[in-house]
């Protein structure tokens, strides 16, 4: 694609200051060119590449003219490939003069022979330097008139300037700040006359984000009326301003080939076949498909061409529907990414008419709701919310930011209880205040006008940065392994270790006013197993006594007023006989059941040097003597022998022997009618027990297939 | 834009989590019973407040509301409901009490109970009867029974998940007034009971009291009692005022999806000393989308079976879902397994990791990917969450600042903004909840440059004067929306989506969908005030005769180029010319080769025929034109 096509010349400073800078430049180079991305994609973007602040010199206008020392071509202009890459690694030795003037004349007369006279495109000069050293001065004239001329030279030749001054750290002492003032000026000066964008990097981090790797073609999502009211329209471009680069989509692998066939695509197909119910073999057509919603209980079959007929329509266009106070429109109402709307290039009364209403926004703290249509005959309209564009340089016209705002729709309304009516144990006291707010205060990422850390517009992707990366050392070794994120992109996940050390007493008086003790039994992962054991083993419960619907009055005991509805792991003994007081339905002596027995088998499980088995006996004792109030005898006996064979020769064969000890027997039909023991029966099974297990060890039982042949 | 269309996150084979557990949103379930009172008292007029003509009782407009709240229910999730009336003549209940009929037992929301429900007023008395004189002596209790009913519709499903409630509606602030006072307290004191132990089972009682006219429902008389609260006037008063909102809001048109208050995430947000705060996310903004759809066989209207298989494009074999993936990159196939893929990602074990704060001025308006994630603090994952959480949250209101993160999941790992949100209050009603809105941040690869797409070259771009501004501020002034707020529009293409299931399901008429307005669409009469406004600040901005000039300029446009003028003035000689010739008869006659090829092309020009080509070939093109 041609018209995609971008020419840009790197001019890097490789003079000593800016050496302990070079590392992250060059990592910059490597994603703002993009070679990976530009090898991925095929494109024919041409690179340039020049050092200057070098020992050497070597250019085109020092043979010609003379002049020009210090600044080394290190690869001419041409499509990007792995030679790029290499001339990257390959920096040549820095020295003290670094005239970046004299490297933009460079890179101009690079383009220049490179160029047809008149080619369009997109022709970028990209500086990159410390402005730490002055520029010579001219035989003639000024250096400003100087800028001047090669400022006119550039914009005849559609030239863009990129400027990025690095100044990374503390600035050195022996370094005149004077120098980089005139140079920081003299970069402002392009600013003004040619189409040039100086920026300055103080981080690491934010000079591996000063470059987009991908410079996308603009296209607009919109042109037309932005209609204010019937009788007045502004013509308007609506472009996007934010649109996530994806992580991107990797065909699935097939090895099924053979390894040596050439050919072989790889690929893998994905069909999904429509069935019907009654006859599994055959698939269902297309054509023979209908789209039901649901309904209620119901499923309703629309056809596709009733809905077309029947659904909603537009007509293309946007619509004002009027101003709210911005105060109103809060910024968590934005739902998706942004766009922008321009007035329509050269169109003066739409220009003038963006920029009049955009200021007066901005005066009045108004922005403005509209109703998109984009396309003629989208199926749905959108509305969202303009907030004023009110441009600073000269040469940008005003416009206005797009959000997507919801619906009354989209809103989900969950309450939430209220800070103010939480006791007071919960609230802050003053002094945790003072730590939070100085905390709040001291830990500033925009400590200065024009200073901000971590700006969204400045700040690369690292996940995507370490893609590229693996994708460019696995195409060279198939063995390669996925490497660290870099050192400099670091500073994007983790906490800045210079604002900590900074702000090391704010910090540490927040972390000591607030004491935030983590509560280990609630904890994620444990609760997780804990659902998903519960759904392995519980039948579900269903009540099935409709009798226990007791019509009669309810006694309140004070148990049942707590109203626990499980067992806890804190008070397990205590929660059960509460739920097996409770009388409000039938189905809270089962699950009280059901969950003491999780709960010993929680507590043995997690059991260190018995430090559980207590607990977890005691659980046991009121579990049995439950079950004997409830007569459930079976219930108490399958656990006990499902405990038996789990404990006994095992990890836990010590809180048998207690079991032992204690005498904890199975119930017998003396306590419960129902039960599947006789007493000398019960008693013996602890002993039996113990014999059994002298005589052969066991092999692990698959305690389902255990329990299961116990209720058969 | 497809409305089911959702732009992926981060497009790639592992879904997200977040999503999923959208789909798994599966809401609470409800299962509630309308009991109505159809007593003599229902059968009132009830005060229509617009002043219609038709003059409604209560009892019908009741019916009116329950069966469009079932409309708007069965579209919301997965209730189900019974209805019951009580004080009725006829009897239907398994306890088989008089003055108690259960019209429909409890059970899941269909198309055909609403479609029957809906024509209940027209035979209500036929079918149910309302009892108008209470038998003398009775000691019959018909609102002890039917809550005793009720209680016995609602015993099935366990109480966990499901929501059991009464919505009880009546305008009869005394249900034992007319009982001989010997009775009276003993009925008084056992219904008291039985709604007790209805709500001590989980059966929540919400009353619908409908005032009659002149005289406003009285709660202190016996209802208070039931509802568990102290009456005084003021809380009374609220109470009616709600009530009537909530009655109000039954009849409410918005079909929308009802999501149960659920936890999508609970993480720790780590600050920098290393101390974690529990918090739990939600999702308070989500673009809405259609009712899920399953595929039928359109024969017979069974659902379908969807079966997913994976076949190798080389060898034509059936796989397992690979596990591997590649990219073509330099002609090569670079392969990489779905682990590496995940690892890349995986850029912190952090789930929230504080980094510091910025001034709200620092949030730029485009700084916005998806819809913002709500946070709130968990006390129950980590003791002091509370304490800690709100003192950030009030020293960031106070300082005007929001919090910068980094958000490590496995699906997306990205900078986001904290942004405090204090809690807003109006009539009682949570407007905004306190907390904070995680805001989803896009890195520089994701920010285009926009505004300098068009940057102009030579010299600066027109700005508007000092004038030009004050006129689009008083353009401004008047086209001012008065409390506006976000429910105040709803989605055109959902509502009519729900509105065309609900006419096929119900078999409704068509005409039933053109009810619906769009809201969206700008206020007519609010335009209509700003007309002088608009044309101040049209003259200031396009010129007084701006209205002339693009009516000049569109009848250019239709004239068309100078060029092209041209070419329709030849092609209106060229048809003149034309007419002199008898086309037909020279083709009959073979006489067209004696014609020039100018000549001949009179004949293209006036058909609009191409003019290329030797003699041969136009005459060849004329006597096909002419169908010989």
């Amino acid at each position: 694609m041609a018209r995609n096509k971008e020419t840009l010349v790197v001019l890097l400073d490789a003079s000593v200051i800016m050496r302990p800078h070079l590392h992250v430049a060059l990592q910059s180079l490597m994603s703002a060119t993009g070679v990976v991305v530009q090898l991925m994609f095929n494109k024919a973007d041409e690179v340039g590449l020049v050092f200057f602040g070098v020992a050497d010199t070597k250019n085109d206008l020092n043979k010609e003219l003379g002049g020009y020392e210090n600044v080394v071509v290190s690869r001419p202009i041409a499509i990007v490939d792995e030679d790029l890459s290499k001339c990257l690694e390959d920096v040549p030795e820095g020295t003290v003069a670094s005239d970046f003037l004299d490297a933009i004349v460079v890179g101009i007369d690079m383009i220049v022979k490179k160029l047809a006279q008149g080619k369009k495109g997109n022709i970028r000069l990209s500086l990159i330097t410390t402005t730490e050293n002055s520029i010579r001065d001219p035989d003639t004239g000024t250096v400003e008139e100087q800028v001047d001329n090669i400022a006119k030279q550039m914009s005849e030749q559609c030239i863009k300037l990129e400027a990025t001054i690095v100044r990374i750290g503390q600035q050195t002492p022996f370094l005149d700040s004077k120098t980089q003032q005139k140079n920081e000026a003299l970069l402002r000066r392009f600013e003004s006359q040619a189409q040039a964008e100086v920026s300055i990097m103080e981080s690491s981090m934010s000079l591996l984000g000063a470059m987009k790797p991908r410079n996308v073609t603009p296209t607009t999502l919109y042109r037309g009326d932005l209609e204010l009211t019937p009788s007045m329209t502004v013509k308007v471009w609506v472009y996007k301003k934010t649109a996530q680069e994806k992580f991107p989509t990797l065909k699935k692998f097939s090895d099924n080939a053979p390894a040596s066939d050439v050919h072989a695509t790889r690929e893998v197909k994905m069909d999904t076949d429509y069935k019907s119910v009654d006859n599994p073999d055959i698939s269902v057509p297309p054509e023979q498909r209908t789209k039901a919603y649901r309904y209620g209980r119901n499923y309703v079959p629309i056809s596709t061409e009733l809905m077309e007929t029947l659904k909603f329509k537009t007509e293309k266009g946007l619509k004002l529907i009027g101003f709210v106070p911005v105060s109103a429109m809060r910024r968590h109402y934005y739902m998706k990414e942004a766009n922008m709307f321009v007035p329509e290039p050269g169109h003066t009364k739409s220009i003038l008419a963006v920029s009049a209403l955009a200021r007066a926004m901005d005066a009045s703290h108004q922005v403005a709701l509209v109703r998109c249509v984009w396309r003629q005959g989208q199926n749905n309209v959108v509305l969202g919310v303009l907030t004023p564009y009110v441009a600073t340089q000269l040469n940008r016209a005003d416009g206005f930011y797009f959000n997507i705002i919801p619906f009354a729709d989209d809103i989900r309304e969950y309450p939430f209880t209220s800070f103010n009516t939480l006791p007071e144990a919960l609230q802050p006291s003053e002094v945790q205040q003072k730590a939070a707010d100085n905390l709040v205060h001291m830990l500033d990422l925009a400590p200065a006008e024009n200073r901000e850390m971590l700006q969204p517009d400045g700040t690369m992707n690292p996940i995507l940065q370490r893609y590229y990366n693996f994708l460019h050392a696995r195409a060279l070794n198939s063995e390669a392994d996925v490497p660290p994120i870099d050192e400099a992109l670091h500073s994007i996940v983790e906490p800045d270790p210079e604002l900590l050390s900074e702000n090391s007493f704010a910090i540490q008086q927040f972390c000591t006013q607030f004491p935030l003790t983590p509560n280990f039994q609630k904890e994620k992962g444990r609760k997780r197993f804990w659902r998903e054991r519960v759904k392995d083993e519980e039948v579900p419960l269903e009540i099935k006594d409709e009798a226990a619907m007791d019509v009669g009055p309810i006694s309140f005991s004070s148990l049942v007023s707590k109203q626990v509805e499980e067992v806890g792991i804190t008070n397990p003994v205590q929660d059960f006989e509460v739920l097996l007081a409770r009388r409000d339905s039938s189905e809270w002596v089962p699950k009280a059941l059901q969950g003491m027995k999780k709960i010993i088998d929680d507590l043995l499980d997690s059991a260190y040097s018995g430090n559980t088995y207590e607990k977890a006996l005691s659980c046991l004792c009121a579990l049995r003597s439950g079950c004997v109030v409830q007569q459930e005898p079976l219930e108490f006996n399958i656990f006990l022998r499902k405990l038996a064979t789990k404990c006994q020769g095992k990890r836990l064969n010590d809180f048998w022997e207690r079991v032992v000890r204690e005498m904890i027997t199975l119930i017998s039909r003396d306590e419960a009618p129902d039960s599947d023991v006789g007493s000398e029966e019960a008693a013996a099974f602890l002993t039996s027990q113990r014999e059994a297990l002298q005589e052969e060890p066991q092999d692990e039982i698959d305690e389902m297939e255990l329990l299961l042949g116990e209720a058969i | 834009m497809d409305i089911t269309g959702r732009d992926p996150l981060f497009d790639d084979d592992e879904e997200d989590p977040e999503l999923q557990n959208q789909s798994e949103f599966v809401a609470s379930k409800e299962f509630l019973v309308y009991l109505i009172d159809a007593g003599a008292e229902m059968l009132l007029p009830f005060d229509t407040k617009k002043g219609s003509f038709v003059q409604v009782s209560y009892l019908q407009s009741v019916l009116e509301a329950v069966e469009e709240n079932l409309k708007q229910r069965i579209i919301g999730r997965d209730d189900k409901v019974g209805i019951c009336f009580f004080n009725t003549i006829q009897k239907k209940n398994i306890q088989e009490a008089n003055g108690v009929y259960v019209w429909s037992e409890l059970k899941d929301l269909s198309a055909d109970l609403i479609r029957s429900f809906s024509t209940l007023h027209e035979n209500f008395q036929k079918e149910v009867g309302s009892q108008i004189h209470r038998p003398a002596g009775a000691r019959e209790n018909p609102l002890y029974d039917a809550l005793w009913v009720v209680q016995a519709m609602l015993r099935s499903g366990t109480s966990k998940n499901v929501a059991k409630n009464v919505m009880l509606f009546t305008n009869n602030d005394d249900p034992f007034g007319d009982v001989d006072a010997s009775v009276r307290q003993d009925m008084r004191r056992t219904t008291i009971q039985r709604a007790k132990d209805a709500q001590d089972l989980g059966i929540g009682i919400d009353l619908i009291p409908l005032s009659r006219p002149g005289e406003d429902f009285n709660l202190a008389i016996f209802y208070s009692s039931i509802l568990k609260m102290e009456v005084d006037d003021e809380d009374g008063a609220q109470y009616l005022l709600a009530a009537a909102n909530k009655f109000e809001d039954l009849k409410l048109k918005l079909r929308k999806k009802l999501y149960k208050k659920r936890t999508i995430r609970k993480m720790k947000l780590t600050m920098v000393g290393g101390t974690e705060i529990g918090i739990r996310t939600y999702a308070l903004v989500r673009p809405s989308v259609p009712a899920s759809h399953v595929w039928v066989d359109s024969r017979n209207n069974l659902p379908l079976k969807t079966e997913r298989s994976f076949i190798c494009y080389d060898t034509g074999a059936l796989m397992a879902e690979p596990l591997k993936r590649f990219e073509e990159f330099q002609g090569k196939k670079v392969v990489m397994a779905l682990d590496e893929l995940t690892k890349i990602k995986n850029v912190t074990n952090v789930q929230l990791q504080l980094k510091g704060f910025k001034p709200m001025k620092c949030l730029k308006d485009y700084h916005n990917l998806r819809p913002p994630t709500f946070i709130y603090p968990d006390e129950e994952a980590v003791q002091g969450s509370y304490a800690a959480f709100i003192a950030l949250h009030r020293a960031m209101l106070q300082q005007n600042k929001f919090a910068v993160a980094f958000y490590g999941s496995r699906a997306s790992s990205q900078l986001v903004a904290l942004v405090p949100q204090e809690e807003e209050l109006a009539d009682g009603l949570q407007l905004e909840p306190p907390g904070m809105h995680l805001i989803y941040l896009p890195y520089a690869d994701d920010i285009r440059p926009t505004e300098k797409y068009h940057i102009c070259s030579e010299a600066s771009v027109p700005r508007a004067s000092k004038e030009q501004v004050e006129a689009a501020a008083a353009f401004i002034n008047k086209m001012k929306l008065d409390s506006w707020s976000v429910f105040d529009i709803s989605d055109p293409a959902m509502q009519r989506h729900y509105a065309i299931l609900q006419a096929i399901a119900l078999e409704q008429e068509e005409e039933s969908l053109l009810e619906a307005t769009d809201t969206t669409l700008p206020d007519s009469k609010g335009i209509m005030r700003a007309n002088s406004a608009v044309q101040a600040f049209k003259d200031a901005v396009y010129g007084p005769l701006h209205d002339q000039e693009e009516a000049d300029a569109a009848a250019e446009r239709a004239k068309g180029s100078i060029a092209s003028q041209k070419r329709k003035a030849a092609a209106e000689v060229a048809c003149k010319e034309a007419q002199n010739y008898d086309w037909g008869e020279l083709a009959d006659t073979g006489k067209l080769k004696d014609l020039t090829v100018p000549e001949l092309k009179l004949y293209l020009t006036t058909h609009k025929l191409p003019l290329t080509g030797k003699k041969e070939l136009i005459i060849n093109r004329i006597l096909t034109h002419l169908g010989k």
